[in-house]
């Protein structure tokens, strides 16, 4: 062999390994991934009914156990939607100023008393433990959340004009302001509110079980309504993005903010109106998921997780990607702890870690992000 | 500049460093017990983990709030390792240096796989990913009950060298003393070799680091991995001190409090790490003896009230936290006297740059 076949081959040989060396993380997710579609659908075995042992799970796989496998998808989708609620604020506010609103938790949180508050004083009880759902109209439940969106939203304007308008561009140094904020809020909300977990009651109307004739599944009209409701607001913010001059002019920004206002736009006007939205869609979320889980001190660190994690996977900046990230997390949070061995459902946090470590080894920015 | 002077430039703060030194060797001479193993301590191991967090942002351009739960992550392991007869917990009863080692080891690999997944990402982008892993780790640990559940791990031994932390506070002090004299040596000692160097250019120009063909994301890593095994000391110390870990060591509230801490002693130089942790743990400390504090309806339990609005005033006034506001004034005063030598702050210059969250594109 002469040494310029030999060179090849060793050339040969070390591409052949740079390409099984690039492959690799895509073949190990992607077999990750076809193992756990088909643990849920086919493999999963249910437990007994003296326990579960080994890798048994506490549902069994679709194909034997529809109901529940049902059941599941709409409790990821549900969650997904409150997840979306509030993440979207989140990007819309990040897309559009590049600030990180790390009170973002604490707004949700606020929201969510300042319509329990509400809520309570138009029934006109609060006691310790709560209104039963058949002591609420509808009325009661929509309008202090509507009323808690609009405060929130106004208490994020006022923290823009006071904290952040003077110092754009400094990202860090605005994450660290909203962090303070977010310090402050979630002490003096303990002081005023209590350390109590507590929950904004659903109004009688929606407090029942809905026959969806599939499966024999009876699916919980609330989350449906969820649902609808997260679907109703990412219908109105694409159409007030996509339609409106307004929305048109935030797309602008989010790709070239001071080309924006070098053509004469009032790009303040424009940062002023995102971060009101953006606030009162936390406030709002506050209070869809204070009726959905509960409202205490702690509360506040998991939306903003969940926020985070949303915008990261699905992209900062990208509401379709908010979107995606809430289904993403949703569905694998829910699954992960349904369909994971009845004795170790406590690890189920690990999927949100790998859900978020096999993104960002993928993509950096996200599915849909795009560099500043 | 020739060599002389850049000594004499320099002599003020070595002058000042030995001062403290040698008056933290003798603190136990001069406080009272309570000081010593309550305040002094916990300023000492929280400094090192304060320490790891302001090293990644001074010289590698990273805030990082994983650190807490880095620091956790070693405590829980030592927990995990070194006790029995808890209800939660794998209870192994192993030999107290065996458990510490496993801790710094396994925190450090953690601390390598988050730089890994982090490494691509920089300024406010590294912040959030950060914050997702550290609320990770607490919920893990929360329902995990295999190795702590909500309860959390009691009762962890410390080896022989150090003793019953309550009978001889002094062995702690003196430890935690020595941990942060060598972490506080060591990492001015990395940031001169060849990696440290490099380190700060990937801080000052990722792109231009990376067409001269330093692979960025390697670095950062790395850097994060050094920052992980310091911050494992300090778990290490925290576990010592404190002889449990629970889940709400490291929960949403603490990892703000390392920041906070990093705040206000100075994001941008490693002393401000200890300033910054006596200034919070003092406070922490004396808050209910402020008078007037409680007419405004501020008592102990709205003490983080005060941290925060502490915190927002500092990051509105100096983003360079206390550690930046005492440089101004050396500044100013060689200014107003110009006869004197004065030693500058390390890079005065750069700092308004940095403190808006990494090297603009």
């Amino acid at each position: 062999m002469s040494t310029a076949e030999a060179v090849t081959t060793q050339v040969r040989k070390q591409l052949v390994l740079t390409r099984v060396a690039r492959y690799t993380p895509w073949i190990l997710s992607g077999a990750a991934i076809v193992f756990a579609l088909l643990w849920v659908l086919v493999l999963a075995q249910p437990c007994g009914d003296t326990g579960c042992t080994g890798t048994q799970t506490n549902f069994g796989s679709a194909v034997h156990d529809p109901q529940d496998f049902l059941a599941t998808l709409l409790d990821g989708l549900t969650s997904a939607g409150v997840y979306f609620v509030v993440a979207s604020g989140f990007t819309l506010i990040f897309g559009l100023m590049r600030v990180v609103n790390m009170a973002h938790g604490a707004f949700f949180l606020l929201g969510g008393y300042i319509a329990l508050k509400l809520q309570r004083a138009f029934v006109g009880q609060d006691s310790a433990f709560g209104l039963l759902s058949s002591q609420v109209h509808f009325w009661q439940w929509l309008v202090p959340s509507l009323i808690a969106a609009v405060c929130i939203g106004i208490l994020g304007l006022g923290m823009q004009q006071v904290f952040l308008r003077w110092n754009q561009g400094q990202e860090l140094r605005q994450a660290l302001i909203t962090i303070a904020i977010s310090i402050i809020l979630a002490d003096q909300m303990v002081a005023h509110f209590g350390a109590f977990a507590e929950d904004i009651s659903w109004p009688g109307v929606l407090d029942r079980r809905l026959d969806l004739h599939v499966a024999g599944v009876h699916y919980t009209l609330t989350r449906l309504f969820i649902l609808a409701v997260a679907v109703g607001i990412g219908l109105a913010l694409w159409l007030w993005l996509k339609k409106t001059r307004t929305g048109m002019v935030i797309r602008a920004g989010v790709d070239d903010r001071q080309m924006v206002s070098a053509l004469g736009v009032n790009i303040q006007l424009t940062f002023a109106i995102a971060f009101f939205v953006g606030s009162a869609l936390a406030g709002f979320g506050g209070a869809l998921g204070g009726s959905f889980a509960s409202l205490g001190p702690g509360v506040d660190g998991n939306w903003l997780l969940y926020s985070l994690v949303v915008v990261i996977i699905g992209g900062m900046g990208s509401l379709g990607g908010a979107a995606v990230g809430a289904l993403l997390l949703g569905l694998v949070s829910n699954f992960s702890s349904a369909y994971l061995p009845g004795n170790y459902t406590f690890y189920s946090i690990i999927f949100t870690f790998v859900l978020l470590a096999i993104v960002l080894a993928f993509r950096p920015l996200g599915l849909f992000g795009r560099p500043a | 500049m020739s060599l002389a002077s850049n000594e004499l430039r320099r002599a003020p703060g070595i002058a000042i460093g030995l001062g403290i030194l040698i008056s933290a060797t003798l603190a136990p001479l001069i406080f009272n017990t309570y000081w010593i193993s309550f305040i002094l301590t916990q300023v000492l191991l929280l400094g090192v983990a304060a320490a790891s967090l302001i090293f990644l942002s001074a010289y590698g351009g990273m805030v990082s709030l994983a650190q807490v739960a880095l620091y956790g992550t070693a405590g829980f392991v030592l927990g995990n390792v070194v006790t029995t007869g808890n209800s939660k917990g794998l209870n192994l009863g192993w030999h107290p240096w065996l458990g510490v080692l496993l801790g710094i080891a396994i925190a450090t690999a953690v601390g390598l796989i988050f730089g890994a997944l982090a490494s691509r990402s920089a300024g406010i982008y590294f912040l959030m990913i950060t914050l997702t892993f550290a609320v990770i780790a607490n919920l893990f640990f929360g329902q995990v009950t295999t190795f702590s559940g909500f309860g959390g791990i009691s009762g962890v031994r410390t080896p022989g060298l150090i003793g019953e932390v309550d009978t001889h506070p002094n062995r702690l002090y003196y430890a935690a003393l020595v941990v942060a004299v060598l972490v506080y040596a060591a990492t001015k000692y990395l940031v001169r070799t060849p990696f440290g160097i490099t380190l700060q250019g990937v801080r000052d120009d990722p792109v231009r680091m990376s067409s001269l063909g330093y692979n960025v994301p390697f670095h950062r890593m790395i850097a994060f991995g050094f920052a992980a095994f310091i911050a494992s000391l300090g778990g290490v110390l925290f576990v010592w001190w404190n002889g449990h870990i629970d889940p709400a060591s490291i929960d949403l509230s603490s990892t703000i409090d390392l920041l906070v801490i990093c705040v206000i002693g100075g994001l941008y130089r490693l002393e401000g790490a200890w300033l910054g942790a006596l200034v919070f743990v003092v406070i922490n400390n004396y808050i209910r003896s402020v008078p007037g504090l409680g007419h405004i309806g501020l008592s102990e339990e709205r003490f983080h009230t005060v941290i925060g609005v502490i915190f927002l005033v500092i990051i509105l006034l100096s983003p360079g936290g206390l550690m930046g506001i005492l440089g101004k004034g050396h500044e100013l005063a060689g200014r107003l006297f110009p006869g004197r030598q004065v030693a500058t702050s390390e890079a005065p210059a750069a700092t308004s740059r940095r403190a808006s969250g990494g090297p603009m594109p």
